[in-house]
């Protein structure tokens, strides 16, 4: 039984881990419009970056999903930006001075986002040790051992016989 | 085991509870503001009154104003307006940032309505909008004499929001300046 929540409890992490690659693969690259770039290397860093930017008008949108005015011009701004041939960061850096940390869908790690990044890796942690210490190693052998070798008194031993007798008739 | 351990989840679920119903009162489209505590951002652009002469953030003067972004296509401004006419009426220096907008138009709302701006900066790009992260209008900043901004309202400016919100930190800003 232990081992089969060790089981159960590794393969919704793996599903887990798994998904979060597979939906960041399979995003739909939902911005319609057309750019032209003078590299084929920027337009990639310019879906890359309109997918992980939020638009900070229409909330829960990201930048290529948006049609708000404000993200029409935060896609323009990038793609200055990127023909400038600034940086990922630079770009980044320049919007969150504007528009808050609240742009970034994958925000820094900083004093206010650790407890963000670092909790799901603790609750992990917690539940495997968990699992180790009251399924795996604490264990099957010990407590089944000792199941196996409790032996009643003659007194326990005549009372569940009694007790069993009543539950006969 | 020990009978304190199966309060555990009961804790937990405490504490989730808490966190989740402090979530509930929290507006999702108060976005904190990058530029609370910055410098008015530097610009050069139009002057509605006459597109011949430009504006500069020098011309925000060393003095508490309230910079009130607005435009003719937007909705909210109207049920703003008058709110801003009576604070101008109270002696409020208001500075408009008259936002992707048609300069005819606005001229002609200003006559219509009223003009509560001491003076308004044409930005029809929305360039100084960006630089100030504007996301739409109305938006109102408040800006105090050595041109830092201290108060950012995404949205309506109404005698609520002045009451609740504005006027204390006016106030006490104008007497600083005094």
């Amino acid at each position: 039984m232990p081992a089969l929540l060790l089981k159960v409890f590794l393969l919704l992490t793996l599903s887990l881990l798994s998904a979060g690659q597979f939906s960041e693969r399979s995003v739909a690259w939902a911005s319609t419009e057309v750019v032209q770039f003078s590299d084929p290397l920027l337009r990639d860093r310019y879906y890359q970056l309109v997918q992980e930017l939020r638009c900070p008008k229409c909330q829960n949108q990201n930048l290529a999903d948006s049609n708000a005015p404000i993200s029409t011009d935060m896609k323009a701004q990038i793609q200055t930006m990127l023909e400038a041939r600034q940086s990922d960061d630079q770009i980044k850096d320049y919007l969150v001075s504007r528009y808050s940390e609240f742009v970034l869908y994958r925000p820094e790690v900083n004093t206010n986002t650790w407890f963000l990044w670092f909790a799901p890796l603790c609750f992990v942690l917690f539940g495997a040790i968990i699992v180790w210490r009251y399924g795996f190693s604490g264990g099957r052998a010990e407590s089944d051992a000792k199941i196996n070798t409790t032996e009643l008194t003659d007194k326990q031993q005549q009372q569940l016989s009694e007790l069993l007798g009543e539950e006969d008739k | 085991m020990n009978r304190l351990a199966l309060y555990v989840p009961l804790v937990l679920f405490a504490v989730l509870s808490l966190f989740l119903l402090k979530g509930l009162d929290r507006d999702p489209t108060e976005l904190p503001s990058a530029l609370v505590g910055e410098a008015f951002p530097s610009f050069t652009l139009p002057s509605l009154a006459n597109e011949q002469q430009f504006l500069s953030q020098r011309d925000l003067g060393t003095r508490v104003v309230l910079v009130n972004v607005w435009a003719t296509w937007c909705f909210a401004c109207r049920i703003e307006h008058p709110m801003l006419n009576q604070l101008a009426a109270q002696g409020v220096a208001i500075i408009g940032l008259n936002y992707k907008d048609q300069s005819q138009k606005a001229q002609q709302w200003l006559e219509q309505k009223g003009n509560p701006y001491q003076f308004n900066i044409v930005d029809a790009q929305g360039t100084l909008g960006f630089d100030l992260g504007v996301t739409g209008a109305p938006e109102t900043y408040l800006v105090d004499a050595q041109g830092i901004i201290r108060y950012r309202r995404v949205g309506v400016v109404d005698q609520r929001i002045w009451d609740n919100e504005i006027r204390d930190l006016y106030q006490q800003l104008m007497a600083e300046v005094e």
